[in-house]
């Protein structure tokens, strides 16, 4: 009996909370945008959000391109099919590795720290002075980091990928004595604008969504703690990081199955 | 002192989104479309082959395994429609005689194709390949259908 009503209360609150998501989404974004007041705010998110993940995504993306290409030599050597490690790198860096490890690290560098600012803003009855002054907290704080979070994450994947792919080079051409005109000749003969690139940036805009989404939304629904804050931070880069994971096998079934 | 810190957020910013639209655009022109980068002088020589088989733009020409180039374009001649060649070859690579032969090679049995030059024996009575010739002796690419089906020809009629 008591198991049942347990199960009962974590549905209501599953569903009371998704309501909750969609309506601090739909009224920080549903209004006209002011671009004077708007603009500057965005720009300082920009700033936090996307410019300072610029380092990890960058430092990361070199490294993954790096791995992929010392791999990927190694098992198609085997095979003499060395030639093909340039379209080897760059589609599993556009199609996969790309969105979802610059989403995963963009969660944790981040989607947190957007979590915690507003948890502590809330925490700190900050957001309530807002509203005592006439000025709504989604319009002036959630819905300038729900645009940047927007914005970053599929600029930050398509650098990702660059930066994988010429520290394949590195690695493919300089290093393990690839031919430099075949990586590149059979990487272009292979990838397709619409199929690899187009998609792959799909996908990071859906991500960009989902995480800013829920980053947003359990800072602005947290409890106004220590506790409840650092419990949002958890739950947004696991439930983030989850969602991102789950939703890019649909993706992936829908694009290229 | 705020209008510095808007000043260089603003700045960072701009740099950050132009590097991302940069970004994209390398990705959608260097690795999915092809756009050559010549590095170093060369000059380009052409040839006709009745079949070129898997060759690609920028695919590599080596003599006796060595780089000596790439392909910089492949066309169809208007007249007598086959694909014609243009081979850029590096600068200090400039004398190669009129009996160079060139032909279409496969690195590996499923490797990339790439041209491979023949450079002919070099004699007072023979010139060297200037700028924009023809190299008359081509070999064209090898087809396996075309193999496979010529082997079998074979079989059926020694059997009769």
């Amino acid at each position: 009996m008591q198991q049942l009503q347990l199960l009962g209360r974590n549905t209501l609150a599953l569903i009371s909370g998704l309501g909750r998501a969609v309506i601090v989404l739909l009224s920080a974004l549903l209004h006209t945008p002011n671009p004077r007041k708007g603009l500057p705010l965005l720009f300082a998110q920009l700033y936090s959000v996307g410019v300072m993940s610029l380092v990890i995504i960058v430092v990361s993306g070199g490294f993954i391109g790096m791995v992929l290409a010392l791999q990927g030599y190694t098992i198609l050597v085997g095979y003499g099919a060395e030639a093909s490690l340039g379209p080897m790198v760059a589609l599993s860096l556009l199609r996969e590795l790309g969105p979802v490890v610059s989403a995963l690290l963009f969660a944790g560098r981040a989607g947190s720290a957007l979590t915690a600012e507003i948890g502590l803003m809330k925490a700190t009855e900050q957001l309530s002075s807002l509203e005592m002054m006439a000025v709504d907290p989604l319009r002036r704080v959630i819905a300038p980091r729900f645009w940047a979070g927007f914005i970053s994450l599929p600029l930050l994947a398509a650098i990702f990928s660059m930066v994988g792919i010429f520290g394949a080079h590195l690695v493919g051409v300089d290093w393990l004595g690839v031919d430099g005109g075949t990586f590149w000749s059979v990487m272009q003969d292979q990838v397709d604008f619409n199929k690899d690139i187009l998609n792959g940036i799909i996908k990071s805009v859906v991500f960009a969504f989902v995480i800013t989404w829920i980053a947003v939304y359990k800072g602005y629904d947290c409890e106004p703690t220590s506790e409840g804050i650092s419990r949002a931070t958890t739950a947004t880069v696991v439930q983030s990081s989850l969602l991102v994971l789950a939703l890019d096998f649909i993706l992936t079934a829908l694009m290229f199955a | 002192m705020k209008d510095m810190m808007s000043k260089k957020v603003e700045l960072m910013v701009g740099f950050f989104v132009a590097l991302g639209i940069a970004a994209l655009l390398m990705l959608s022109l260097k690795v999915a479309n092809s756009g050559i980068s010549g590095n170093g002088d060369s000059y380009n020589l052409l040839a006709k082959f009745d079949n070129i088989g898997g060759l690609k733009v920028r695919s590599p020409i080596k003599v006796g395994g060595v780089v000596v180039g790439r392909v910089s374009d492949i066309t169809l001649d208007n007249e007598d429609y086959t694909p014609v060649v243009t081979l850029k070859i590096y600068k200090e690579y400039s004398r190669f005689s009129e009996a160079t032969s060139v032909s279409i090679l496969t690195s590996g049995l499923l490797g990339e194709q790439y041209v491979g030059l023949q450079p002919g024996f070099i004699d007072d009575s023979l010139e060297t390949l200037q700028p924009g010739d023809y190299i008359e002796d081509t070999k064209p690419a090898l087809v396996l259908e075309e193999l496979i089906g010529q082997f079998l020809f074979s079989q059926g009629s020694g059997d009769e």
